[in-house]
């Protein structure tokens, strides 16, 4: 990840960013409509995603008629039924699907607290996405975006191989 | 050391899991010459939340393997309690209706119905069945016309070949992934901590039954139920919050200590050729529940193994410790009585 980016981030007004997450759960939703239906009545709990090294955490919602994320400030973390936390190049590996979920949890690059079964849901229904949800996001930002992906990428390949 | 050429084995299959419709795409394109999947029921042992397969979901699956040369296969093994055998039934006639390769099967009532209702389903039984007698195989064989068995992972190479001469029926072996407790099927630590049943309800330490609790020091508690299985110091490497891979502390020791199994993966990779001369039909790899990252880097990986020996090579495995569970690997019954 660039070293800068946490700290463009925290001079980032937060309804920047909410916007941003508000086009990328719209997209995904209409994109890959079996994802949040595959996750069944674990859909309706709240997972919150604490990337440790970046200034936010965001709060997911995946239910399949009207998923929400929502961005907060680091400190002012809201409740949620599950917590996953790792860096934001783990946690993007593992939305990425090229890391296997597992592997990162048994490496404790991943950790998972609260309700395990909407965390096991959505990594499974994560996994059933042909491509990726990264590449979507990716796609939405354009060039930007696609260069993003593609440090991002190269950055997991040396977490892979150490 | 790799055998000669002119002495190269029957091809076997490589059977690959698939916990997901993109699973099982990605399995075939890996080069699985099979893959196994159940459906989003209890009439699974891997039935988690977000994982296997809609009916349909199926089908397209079916019909994606047979137009890329692969055949699929319907794991139905679980047993159903007394009352209620449709989710059994109703996975069969899926399985039959969509033109799977095999049904997996564990229990004798389910046997009988998809024998009687679908003759020309092909039947395996399932490492969940127990079968590892000549005379416990020969009764599935005789009465449901099981064409395959999956031996339960208690036998070495040697008792492998002495079975394969004693028996009509082809032999499927797992060759990596998770290994359980010795008596496949007869498991119960979940339903006595739970309540939920492994082997009728499909789940191994449901999801909705566990926690992970962190500790100040960046240790990490296992917790099923309420019991605690294990706790991994901040830098130990986490396994699956199985019970019979849990350490525990009793006063006859003085650290935790692992009271039934240790986390390791099963891998056989240097075994293979032995095993294949032994008369397996099918290598089986274990882990519908994992990702496709995993199934893709495995198959791979076995794919090239077993090409290799085919070819008279050594099968030069690549290096898969990153995605196992626990602290190492082992080759389990295959190559000792005395694994644990």
């Amino acid at each position: 990840m660039p070293t800068f980016l946490p700290l463009v981030l925290r001079t980032v007004p937060l309804f920047v960013l909410q916007a941003a997450l508000d086009r990328i759960v719209s997209n995904i939703h209409r994109q890959r409509p079996r994802l949040f239906a595959r996750m069944g009545e674990a859909s309706k709990k709240a997972i919150l995603i604490d990337p440790v090294d970046m200034p936010f955490v965001v709060r997911m919602l995946p239910d399949n008629v009207t998923p929400d994320m929502r961005a907060y400030r680091r400190g002012n973390s809201p409740a949620a039924d599950a917590q996953i936390r790792g860096t934001f190049a783990g946690l993007f590996k593992m939305l990425d699907t090229q890391l296997d979920g597992d592997a990162l949890f048994f490496s404790r690059d991943v950790k998972v607290t609260g309700d395990l079964e909407v965390v096991v849901a959505l990594r499974n229904a994560l996994d059933d996405v042909d491509g990726s949800i990264a590449t979507d996001v990716a796609e939405l930002f354009g060039p930007p975006g696609a260069v993003f992906l593609s440090f991002m990428r190269h950055r997991g390949e040396r977490l892979a191989h150490g | 050391m790799a055998k000669a050429a002119t002495d190269r084995p029957n091809r076997p299959e490589l059977l690959c899991p698939a916990g997901t419709p993109a699973a099982l795409r990605t399995a075939v394109d890996a080069g699985a010459d099979a893959v196994y999947c159940g459906l989003a029921r209890r009439s699974n042992v891997r039935n988690f939340p977000g994982l296997n397969f809609l009916p349909d979901e199926f089908l397209e699956g079916v019909d994606y393997a047979h137009a890329h040369g692969a055949k699929v296969l319907m794991a139905t093994n679980t047993f159903p309690p007394g009352d209620d055998l449709k989710d059994w039934t109703e996975t069969i006639d899926i399985a039959a209706e969509a033109g799977a390769d095999a049904a997996i099967i564990a229990d004798i009532g389910v046997a009988a119905y998809a024998a009687e209702k679908h003759p020309d389903l092909r039947l395996h039984l399932s490492v969940q069945a127990g079968a590892a007698s000549p005379e416990a195989i020969r009764f599935y064989t005789e009465h449901f016309n099981v064409k395959r068995v999956v031996l339960p992972r208690i036998l070495t190479i040697a008792e492998i070949r002495k079975l394969k001469s004693e028996i009509d029926c082809e032999l499927e072996s797992f060759i990596f992934g998770n290994v359980g407790m010795m008596a496949e099927g007869r498991c119960a630590l979940t339903s006595y901590v739970t309540g939920v049943s492994t082997n009728m309800d499909g789940m191994c330490s449901p999801p909705s039954h566990v926690r992970y609790e962190e500790g100040p020091d960046g240790s990490m508690s296992s917790v099923l139920g309420d019991i605690t299985i294990d706790c991994v110091g901040p830098n130990e490497k986490a396994g699956y919050p199985t019970i019979c891979k849990g350490r525990y502390w009793n006063s006859a020791h003085t650290e935790p200590y692992y009271a039934f199994d240790e986390p390791n993966t099963l891998n056989i990779a240097n075994l293979l050729p032995e095993l294949i001369e032994a008369g397996v039909t099918a290598l089986k790899i274990e882990g519908r529940q994992r990702s496709r990252a995993y199934v893709r880097e495995v198959v791979a990986a076995y794919r090239h193994a077993v090409d290799n020996i085919l070819a008279g090579r050594d099968p030069d495995l690549a290096n898969l410790v990153a995605l196992t569970e626990g602290r190492g690997e082992t080759k389990g019954a295959y190559a000792s009585k005395r694994w644990r």
